[in-house]
């Protein structure tokens, strides 16, 4: 049954990943432009910024149907979930059996399905051109991730997150070299499905260059702070799911409050440390030719499935 | 008076189905009474047929004699629990395509309403039949019954060339299927001369001809199903038909080449052999990854749907062919998996492509276009069919929480399972397989993002557009049916695969019950909860709490003021629905990407053109190297073979001679 502690754990990881999301994406931004040589915004920027997005009126194109007005919710609702399901601070989550890693690509996909339908809902040439190379950077991106988690997954023999991470981190220790492979693969994934350098780029309007930011062109207020912070959020998962397949020690295991205590620290420690990263190779990198995501996920896609076959051949058998 | 059986009632339901084709026949002058009166009444005993299927799911099985066709060859009917499963498929999804129907067919297109309503129930019937044959005999002439209907129902509009060409073309490879099906029917009884299934079950074949029968088998019905490389008729048939006729066919007749595959290789035939599996994963991925490929880089809608269901026949492939493996060595719990990941495909798919068909069919009455490229913004006029059509493609894009993820979600954990395999290799190239299929669902989003967005979201393409109404009441009814069927299949996947959990045990003595049924019915946990689990109903309830809580509280906290202004698009203020992308242009990156993979015929403009013009043809490579060389080997034959016909009575005459001669010197006693 489950234990209102429990409860309370979920609805506080949740709440945390609402409030952190964006404070991870005021870090990175800082880091980027530390590097770059630029002063650099207040690490609260992003809250400034969806304050004022929330205030503004929404400005809505003559031609935008109701579909177009409340994919933020159903985006920022899919990230939410994700935010919910995957363990960041203790594994006992009572959303968790809802959607179990093979889902969570799921949910990620719906959210991409339906902002790709809103971009395409105004029909300007930028909202299809978006739409287009999201689903392109989707599709190529997807089976990596799945290819990523199926390697996990055989390694924890579940594909429930919080078995994963009670596995990784709790029960004997051992060496992978196949979570090697799948951890450099999914940061291939995590840099295109979150639109940073290599393929895409957050500060961007150059039109020709942009994925996302061309999706969400047409909007405004509300519905842009919505899109931002799940945008944010999605970053925080992405995150807290790369801390979790690969870092996990640390995350609190079932009935134990203390750990819960402990583990967030350890959690901003370990987000701050992913923020910086992120942020030098998004500086030592440039944008790709859009034409050459391909072999960039491509590249993914290999190391995963190169993860998988070591896993396969070296590891099951000894 | 003796109580009437679950298998009865399916052939009053049969019966009544010839008898509603008759009447309209008969009757085919009154248009009103055949549209408004028969069809629903079709749907009714479509209604049935489902209800008592469903009731018979999980019971005993049934036999049944039919005294027709010649004498001392009755035909032997049969309902188990395999049965069961694809005749509820049939009975609910025809009732939402016969409502719809209802409202669909117009007066002076093609064949008369009359007519198509006798081919229509017939065709319903047949496959009725086909589902409940307890011999060869029945079978085949259901099955040939089945595709003659079908084929008369793709050619309604027959005054077009390209629709009798595709039609032809339907009714050959159907044809070629059926000698292989016969063939393997053959091979089942052993020389035995017994063509009922029990008969076939008791033969004890060796490895190499059960072999040959399978693999006939297999050839068969996936000409029927459009598995590579007999998949050439279907994205011809499919636009040619009417569009209740195409989600018959696409959702319901497809599924009964399944049923085929499913009753000969884990009943009929014996202990399937591990590479039977190996062929059919290998035919089945590359049929998915074809079907796909193909069908993010189509411009017309129907054809781009006809693609998307050779991927899905793909898929179910896969599955079976999954397993086929675990079967073949014993471990009953993983195939039970795979094979409750086939069950649920079926029905998952036979909702949602029945729906996008019957979209559509709406769209093509509304705006009189197939092409992509000249609709666009439908879901202004038409909002019911476009929030619908939503339904299907969320589905079909195999995403959480509608129907076609369940059955994703449950083949990808089958997947999992494989290096537990103890086969060498097989156990390493198996999950390679799970990649494409990753792969496969990936892109089936690119396709339904093309699709929906395209036709009902944007500017719209052509002026005419505006003019666009609304589906009728019969239609709409008819959709909301087969959404409401996605929506269940998409939310209860615990109680659904406790119903199919019959069919399951039966062909392999071992199902998924005892394990989903540990957990709640919103609880899907097919080995155990601290495994894999998954619970649509909790997801759909998140999303839509987020939505409506969100909504609120942005409203309350801030406000809810809403500006309307023209377009932004960066400033930039030549805005036409020209500037949006055509469907060509939508999937341009597939084309690069994957450029070997198709045939294109392409036409760049130059920079001094004054009107410039780029036009692409994707072609099938299949056509060009398999199938035309076929035809040309058959014209050079039948061009030898003429030289025998000199036209002069008296050479024929020595020939009959001849041939005789000969017969009496080989056959002498």
């Amino acid at each position: 049954m489950i234990s209102i502690a429990a409860l309370i754990g979920q609805v506080f990881a949740i709440v945390l990943a609402l409030a952190l999301a964006p404070l991870l994406t005021g870090w990175v931004n800082q880091w980027r432009a530390w590097l770059q040589n630029r002063s650099a915004p207040p690490l609260l920027q992003p809250y400034y910024t969806l304050h004022k997005l929330f205030h503004k009126d929404v400005v809505l194109a003559h031609g935008a149907s109701p579909l177009f007005r409340f994919a933020p919710f159903i985006m920022f609702g899919c990230m939410l979930l994700a935010c919910g399901i995957i363990p960041s601070l203790s594994t006992d989550l009572p959303f968790a059996p809802a959607a179990d890693a093979l889902a969570l690509v799921g949910v990620f996909g719906l959210a991409r399905l339906f902002i790709s339908l809103a971009a395409m809902d105004i029909g300007t040439s930028f909202g299809t051109l978006g739409a287009r190379r999201e689903m392109l950077v989707g599709f190529l991106a997807e089976p990596a991730l799945l290819i990523i988690i199926f390697t996990v997954a055989m390694i924890a023999n579940s594909t429930s997150l919080a078995t994963i991470v009670e596995t990784l981190a709790y029960r004997e220790f051992a060496i992978y070299p196949s979570l090697a492979f799948a951890g450099i693969a999914f940061t291939f994934v995590s840099f295109a499905e979150n639109a940073r350098v290599p393929v895409d780029n957050p500060a961007t309007h150059l039109e020709l260059t942009m994925i996302h930011e061309a999706m969400i062109l047409e909007y405004s207020g509300r519905h842009l702070a919505l899109i931002e912070w799940a945008a944010s959020l999605k970053l925080y998962a992405y995150s807290c799911l790369g801390i979790a397949l690969f870092f996990p020690w640390g995350i609190g295991e079932r009935d134990n409050f203390l750990a819960l205590v402990a583990a967030i620290p350890l959690l901003l420690l370990k987000l701050g440390i992913g923020g910086m990263l992120l942020a030098i190779i998004e500086t030592i990198n440039a944008k790709v030719r859009i034409f050459r995501v391909p072999e960039f996920l491509g590249t993914a896609f290999l190391l995963a499935v190169l993860g998988l076959l070591v896993r396969l051949l070296l590891e099951v058998r000894a | 008076m003796t109580r009437l059986l679950a298998i009865d009632y399916l052939m009053i339901a049969a019966a009544a189905w010839g008898v509603i084709g008759l009447v309209g026949l008969a009757l085919q002058r009154n248009f009103s009474f055949v549209a408004k009166g028969l069809f629903p009444f079709g749907a009714l005993v479509g209604l049935l047929v489902g209800g008592v299927a469903l009731l018979a799911l999980g019971g005993t099985s049934q036999t049944a004699e039919l005294v027709i066709g010649l004498p001392n060859l009755p035909f032997h009917l049969h309902l188990d629990n395999l049965a069961a499963v694809f005749i509820l498929l049939l009975g609910f999804v025809s009732a939402g395509i016969s409502i719809y129907a209802a409202g669909y067919f117009r007066q002076g297109e093609g064949t008369a309403p009359g007519v198509l309503c006798c081919e229509y129930h017939l065709f319903l019937a047949s496959m009725l039949m086909v589902l409940l044959a307890d011999d060869a005999y029945a079978f085949m002439v259901a099955w040939e019954t089945m595709a003659l209907t079908s084929f008369l129902l793709v050619t309604t509009d027959h005054r077009h060339a390209a629709i009798r060409e595709a039609g032809y073309l339907y009714l050959l490879i159907a044809h070629i299927g059926a000698i292989a099906i016969l063939l393997s029917f053959g091979v089942m009884t052993s020389g035995s001369g017994d063509y009922s299934f029990s008969g076939m079950r008791e033969q004890e074949l060796s490895p190499f001809w059960a072999s040959v029968a399978f693999l006939l088998a297999l050839a068969g019905f996936g000409a029927k199903a459009g598995l590579l490389p007999l998949h050439v008729w279907l994205p011809e048939a499919h636009p040619a038909a009417p569009s209740p006729v195409s989600a018959l066919m696409s959702g319901v007749m497809l599924k009964t080449a399944i049923y085929g595959i499913l009753r000969v290789s884990f009943d009929l035939v014996g202990t399937p052999i591990w590479w039977w599996g190996v062929v059919a994963l290998a035919v089945g991925i590359i049929t998915a990854l074809f079907g796909v490929l193909y069908s993010t880089v189509q411009s017309d809608m129907k054809r781009l749907l006809a693609y998307s269901s050779i991927e899905n026949i793909g898929l179910l492939a896969v599955g079976i062919g999954l397993a086929l493996i675990f079967h073949s060595y014993q471990m009953e719990a993983l195939a039970a998996l795979a094979l409750t990941a086939v069950f649920y495909h079926c029905l998952a798919h036979a909702g949602f492509k029945s729906l996008l068909f019957l979209c559509t069919g709406s769209v093509l009455h509304a705006t009189k276009e197939r092409s992509l490229g000249k609709l666009g913004g439908l879901i202004h006029p038409m909002p019911w069919v476009a929030w619908l059509a939503l339904v299907g493609v969320i589905a079909s894009a195999g995403l959480p929480p509608l129907s076609g993820f369940v059955s994703e979600w449950l083949l990808l954990q089958g997947f999992l399972f494989s290096p537990g395999l103890p086969h060498p290799w097989l156990n390493m190239v198996v999950p390679v397989v799970a990649a494409a299929v990753a792969l496969v669902a990936a892109m089936a989003g690119f396709a339904m993002v093309k699709f929906y967005g395209i036709i009902f979201l944007g500017q719209m393409r052509e002026p005419a557009l505006k003019d666009a109404h609304d589906a009728g009441i019969w239609e709409k009814l008819g959709l909301l049916w087969l959404a409401c069927l996605t929506l269940l299949l998409g939310v209860l996947p615990a109680t659904v695969i406790l119903r199919l959990d019959a069919a399951t045990r039966q062909l392999l003595g071992k199902g998924l019950a005892d394990r989903v049924a540990e957990n709640g019915w919103w609880m899907l946990a097919p080995i155990s909860p601290e495994r894999a689990s998954y619970e649509p109903l909790i997801f759909l309830a998140i999303i839509a709490a987020t939505l409506l809580i969100g909504r609120e509280l942005v409203h309350r906290l801030y406000h809810g003021r809403v500006r309307r202004s023209p377009a932004w698009d960066c400033g930039y203020h030549f805005q036409g629905p020209r500037a949006q992308d055509t469907a060509e242009g939508f999937s341009q990156p597939i084309r690069r990407i994957f450029e070997p993979m198709f045939r294109m015929e392409r036409q760049f403009p130059t920079p001094r053109d004054r009107q410039p013009i780029y036009t692409v043809k994707v072609s099938d490579h299949f056509w060009y190297w398999l199938y035309l060389p076929i035809v040309r080997a058959a014209g050079w034959v039948s061009q030898l073979i003429t030289n025998l016909q000199g036209g002069r009575i008296a050479i024929y005459l020595m020939y009959s001679f001849l041939t005789l001669l000969i017969l009496i010197m080989v056959a002498r006693p």
